[in-house]
């Protein structure tokens, strides 16, 4: 642990201070939540105003740029900002540093497994492989 | 790393009486809890079925259409709202604005009823068509 120039002077008499990094993180969840905001309040119209929730209907939505773009955006930006939102429950409640890293590196595995998941199928729906 | 000494703490939780701006607060983290890992699974699984075909989209209509299915629907729903206007209700908290007591707590109750609001709108809307 390194101490910078932001340490107080009583922080580095002690070897303590702040984490000096987290700045980044916490940006990033707040400009995900105002793309989210958009993407939901699109996702939820879409659904909403659909002739009908059919497969064909559904398949024929998701083939189209309109369908298909915003909900590959929808799908990145919701598994990296539920990501974002889990590592600061994570970091809130477990302190040990080894589990701490553990369950973050597993949870970042998990979400980046499930949103390639998730992209392949709509790709798969959008490029009409098995209509 | 420096010797750790005991960091002061805040207060413990239990001397606060409950109001509004707590509950909102702890509703944020669990609907954002719930929205990350029952929904982005059950988004993923949607999008997997429909790129599996028909007859796998089928099956995925007959489970989400069993009450227990719509239930899992329903509260998602809610989640979704929730965590949406209360999300909304912190970055405004974020500039610094929405700190007086009445304002606050007002804004909190907000949150509830809208999200409650909402979520009926929405179902009634879509039990309503489907019938």
């Amino acid at each position: 642990m390194s101490l910078g120039d932001s340490s107080t002077e009583l922080g580095k008499v002690r070897g303590l201070g702040s984490a000096r990094e987290g700045g980044d993180h916490w940006i990033g969840e707040r400009v995900s939540s105002v793309a989210l905001l958009f993407l939901g309040a699109w996702l939820i119209a879409s659904l909403l105003f659909l002739p009908a929730l059919d497969f064909a209907t559904i398949s024929e939505w998701l083939r189209s740029p309109l369908g298909a773009v915003p909900m590959a955006l929808f799908v990145i930006t919701s598994f990296y900002h539920g990501l974002d939102g889990l590592k600061v429950v994570v970091d809130d409640y477990l302190h040990e540093p080894g589990n701490n890293f553990a369950l973050n590196t597993f949870l970042l595995f998990v979400a980046v497994g499930g949103a390639a998941f998730a992209l392949f199928a709509l790709a798969r729906i959008a490029f009409g492989a098995s209509a | 790393m420096a010797e750790q000494r005991a960091r002061p703490l805040s207060p413990h939780l239990g001397i606060w009486r409950w109001g509004p701006g707590m509950t909102a607060s702890i509703f944020h983290r669990i609907s954002g809890g719930a929205l990350t890992v029952a929904g982005l699974a059950v988004l993923t699984w949607w999008l997997v079925s429909l790129s599996n075909g028909s007859d796998a989209y089928g099956d995925f209509s007959a489970i989400a259409g069993t009450w227990v299915g719509i239930v899992v629907l329903i509260g998602l729903t809610w989640a979704f709202f929730q965590h949406l206007l209360s999300g909304i209700r912190h970055l405004i908290m974020d500039t610094g604005e929405n700190f007086e007591l009445r304002g606050n707590k007002t804004s909190a109750i907000a949150t509830f009823v809208g999200a409650v609001l909402l979520t009926a709108l929405v179902w009634f809307y879509v039990l309503g068509v489907a019938k």
